[in-house]
C-alpha cells in the first residue's frame, strides 16, 4: 500500500500566540508550527495501515520552507519521507490555490489512498479534501471512523460517521479518504523513530517544479481577502464561588433564576 | 423573479427520513435575509432521490426552490452526487453567492463545487452581511481572533456556514417549488453505500438543545454520565461530554463537544469535571450563560465561564439537583 497524507503545519494551538499580520495574513514567525491535530489521526491510520499491508507513507505538504521541522515529526512517528511544496509566491494563498497545487503535487506520486484530516485548526475549513478528490477525479469517502483496505480485491471499506451512526461505503482503489479522530489516537515518536527521521528524504518542490505559475497560484492569485480582524467581545467577570456544596449548588440556581433558564 | 445575476443559492441538505436539516433552513434564512439587502433573490437546491418534503419545507424560507430527483442520491455518498447536479445550474447562472452548511456533508458540497467551478470558498461563517457581495465573518485560532473577509473585485464564490449562528425564520409568504430530473451523466465516482450501522440516539440531539449539561474527564465513567443525566433531565436539557470522555468509552462521539465533535449555541452550558481546553472550548464559547464545576481553580474554563463553582463536582451536582428539586 502506497499511502500519501495530506499534513498541514499550523501554528500550535496549544501556545495560543496566534496572530495575524495588519494585512490579515498568518503571521507564521509569532506561534511555533505543529502537524495539525487532525492530520495526526490519518497519519496513525496510514502507518498502521502500511504495518498490517505492507508499502510507505509519504507526508504531502504546501507549507513555509521550516515546515520541515515540522515534517520531521510525522516521519519519526514511522512515515517514509516527506514531501514539501514551498515558495515564496505562496505566502497569502487561498483555499483554491492550496487545492491547486495540492492536486499538482499528487500528479508527481504514486498511491493507493490519499488521506486528508478532517479540518485545519486554523482555518476549520475542511474542503480541501473534497475538492482535491474532485479535480483528481478520485474516488471520495469521507468523516472515516474506520478504513479497511483489501488490497486482493483492490478496493477500501470506509464507515463514514452518519447523524444515526455509520454508513460504510465501499470504492475501488486509488481513493482519497478524510478521517476523523475516531481512527485512533495518534501515537508518540519513539526515540529511535526520532532518530530514523533525521536521515529520511524530504523532497522539496517550488512552483516552477510543479509547473505551476506564480502568478495562477498563491498571495498574488488569492480570490479572497480579509477586510478586518479584531478580537472577540470580552465575556462578563467570571463569579468565582468557593466553600460547601450547598452554597455552590445556591450560586447556580440563583444565576439560571436570575437569567431566566429555570 | 430578480435578474439571474443577482441570485444567493442555498443547498440543501435533507434527514435521512427526507425532511429538511435544520442546518438548511437557518442557511435558507440567512439567504433571504442577504437576499433583501443585496435586492437580490434567493433560490434554494434540493438534490434527493424523493426531494418533495425537503422541497417543499425549503419554500417556507425563500421564494423559489429547484427540486431535482435524482435517484442516485440514495443508497451512495450524497454531496458529490448533490454537487454535480447544482453546478451546471450554477455554472449558468452566474450567481451573486452560494451558502451551504459547515458540517460534514456542507463541507463536502463546498469543497466539490469548488473543484468542479473553479471558485473561491470562504469557510466556516459565524455570521454574513452583504457588502456588495458576502462579507463573511469567521472565528480564528479556536475564537481568539474574528476575521471578516470577503471575495476579490469580480468575483462570487462559495460560503460555508456554521451550525447555529443563525435562527431559521419562515418567510411571510410560501415560496414556489420547481421541479427538475437529473439529466446527464455523472462523472465522477459514485460512492456506494453497502452497509448502514445504527446507533443508540440521545434523547436530545445537542445541536438542538437550549440546554447542555456536559461532562468531562472529571466524571470518572459511565457511571458518572448518570449524575450528569439528572442534572440534565432536571433542567430540560441535553447531555453533552469532552473528547476525553467518548475516548474514554463512556459516551458515544455524537454528543461530544468541540473543534473535531460539535458546535454548539445554547442557552445554558454547564460543564462538570472539564477543563475547558482550547480545542473543546471552541465548540462552545458562544453559549448563553457558561457555568463550570471544577476541584482546580485554575482550570481554564475558569477564564471565561459566567460562573465556576469550586469543588467536587459530585458533591456539588447532588447539592444542585437537591436545590433544583425544592424548587419544585
Ligand atoms: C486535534 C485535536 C482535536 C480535539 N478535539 C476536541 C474536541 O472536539 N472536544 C474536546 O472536548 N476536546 C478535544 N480535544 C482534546 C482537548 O485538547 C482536551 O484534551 C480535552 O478537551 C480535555 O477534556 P476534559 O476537560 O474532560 O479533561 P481534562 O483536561 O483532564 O480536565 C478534567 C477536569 O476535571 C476536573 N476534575 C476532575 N475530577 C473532578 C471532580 N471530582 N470534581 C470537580 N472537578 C474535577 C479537573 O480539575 C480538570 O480540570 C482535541 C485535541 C486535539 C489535539
Ligand atoms: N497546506 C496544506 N498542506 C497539506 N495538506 C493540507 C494543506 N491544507 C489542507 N490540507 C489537508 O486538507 C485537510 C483539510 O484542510 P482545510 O480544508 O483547509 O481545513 C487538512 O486536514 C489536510 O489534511
Amino acid at each position: 500500500m502506497r499511502i500519501v497524507v495530506l499534513t498541514k503545519p499550523v501554528p500550535d494551538p496549544a501556545a495560543a500566540a496566534e496572530r495575524l499580520t495588519p494585512d490579515g495574513r498568518l503571521d507564521r514567525a509569532a506561534s511555533p508550527a505543529v502537524i495539525n491535530g487532525n492530520d495526526e489521526y490519518v497519519l496513525e491510520a496510514a502507518l498502521k495501515l502500511s504495518e498490517a499491508h505492507g508499502g510507505e507513507v509519504t507526508l504531502l505538504s504546501m507549507a513555509p520552507p521550516n515546515a520541515v521541522e515540522t515534517m520531521r515529526k510525522g516521519l519519526a512517528m514511522g512515515a517514509h519521507r516527506g514531501v514539501l511544496v514551498t515558495d515564496p509566491a505562496l505566502t497569502g494563498s487561498d483555499q483554491w490555490s492550496t487545492i491547486q497545487v495540492l492536486v499538482a503535487a499528487l500528479g508527481e506520486l504514486e498511491y493507493d489512498l490519499v488521506l486528508a484530516g478532517f479540518d485545519t485548526s486554523d482555518g476549520v475549513g475542511g474542503v480541501v479534501g473534497a475538492a482535491v478528490a474532485t479535480r483528481l477525479k478520485l474516488p471520495y469517502l469521507s468523516s472515516a471512523a474506520r478504513i479497511e483496505p483489501d488490497p486482493d480485491k483492490g478496493t477500501v471499506r470506509v464507515r463514514r460517521i452518519s447523524p444515526t451512526g455509520f454508513d460504510v461505503l465501499e470504492a475501488p482503489m486509488p481513493a482519497l479518504i478524510v478521517g476523523t479522530q475516531l481512527l485512533g489516537e495518534p501515537r508518540y515518536p519513539s526515540l529511535k523513530g526520532i532518530m530514523a527521521a533525521r536521515s529520511k528524504e524530504i523532497v522539496t518542490h517550488s512552483l516552477a517544479d510543479l509547473g505551476l505559475d506564480g502568478a495562477a497560484v498563491g498571495g498574488k492569485a488569492a480570490r479572497t481577502k480579509v477586510t478586518d480582524q479584531r478580537k472577540p467581545p470580552a465575556r462578563g467577570a467570571t463569579q468565582v464561588v468557593r466553600g460547601a456544596p450547598e452554597e455552590g449548588a445556591k450560586a447556580i440556581v440563583e444565576l439560571l433564576a436570575s437569567r431566566r433558564l429555570i | 423573479m430578480a435578474t439571474a445575476a443577482g441570485t444567493i443559492w442555498v443547498i440543501a441538505e435533507t434527514n435521512a427520513d427526507g425532511t429538511l436539516a435544520k442546518s438548511s433552513a437557518e442557511v435558507a434564512t440567512l439567504a433571504r435575509t442577504l437576499a433583501e439587502a443585496a435586492k437580490a433573490s434567493a433560490v434554494g437546491i434540493v438534490v434527493a432521490a424523493d426531494p418533495k418534503a425537503a422541497a417543499h419545507e425549503l419554500a417556507g424560507y425563500v421564494p423559489r426552490v429547484v427540486a431535482i430527483a435524482e435517484p442516485a442520491a440514495d443508497g451512495n455518498a450524497w454531496a458529490q452526487v448533490a454537487a454535480q447536479r447544482v453546478a451546471p445550474i450554477l455554472a449558468s447562472e452566474a450567481p451573486a453567492a452560494v451558502l451551504t452548511g459547515a458540517g460534514p456533508d456542507g463541507r463536502d458540497v463546498a469543497g466539490t463545487l469548488a473543484a468542479l467551478l473553479e471558485r473561491p470558498v470562504l469557510v466556516n461563517a459565524t455570521a454574513v452581511a452583504w457588502d456588495g457581495g458576502p462579507s463573511v465573518e469567521m472565528s480564528a485560532f479556536g475564537g481568539k481572533l474574528i476575521t471578516t473577509s470577503a471575495f476579490a473585485d469580480g468575483e462570487w464564490g462559495i460560503v460555508t456556514v456554521r451550525p447555529n449562528v443563525v435562527t431559521a425564520e419562515k418567510a411571510s409568504a410560501a415560496g414556489k417549488v420547481e421541479a427538475r430530473k437529473a439529466d446527464g451523466e455523472l462523472e465522477l465516482p459514485v460512492i456506494k453505500i453497502v452497509d448502514r450501522i445504527e446507533e443508540a440516539a440521545a434523547a436530545l440531539p445537542i445541536e438542538e438543545a437550549r440546554i447542555i449539561v456536559a461532562g468531562g474527564r472529571g466524571i470518572g465513567g459511565e457511571e458518572g454520565f448518570k449524575l450528569v443525566g439528572e442534572i440534565a433531565d432536571a433542567l430540560g436539557g441535553a447531555v453533552g461530554a469532552t473528547r476525553a470522555a467518548v475516548d474514554s468509552g463512556w459516551i458515544p462521539y455524537a454528543q461530544q463537544i468541540g473543534q473535531t465533535g460539535k458546535i454548539v449555541k445554547p442557552q445554558l452550558y454547564l460543564a462538570l469535571g472539564i477543563s475547558g481546553a482550547i480545542q473543546h472550548k471552541v465548540g462552545m464559547q458562544t453559549a448563553g450563560t457558561i457555568i463550570g464545576v471544577n476541584r482546580d481553580p485554575d482550570a481554564p474554563i475558569a477564564e471565561f465561564a459566567d460562573l465556576v463553582v469550586i469543588g467536587d463536582l459530585f458533591e456539588v451536582g447532588k447539592a444542585l439537583l437537591a436545590e433544583l428539586g425544592s424548587r419544585g
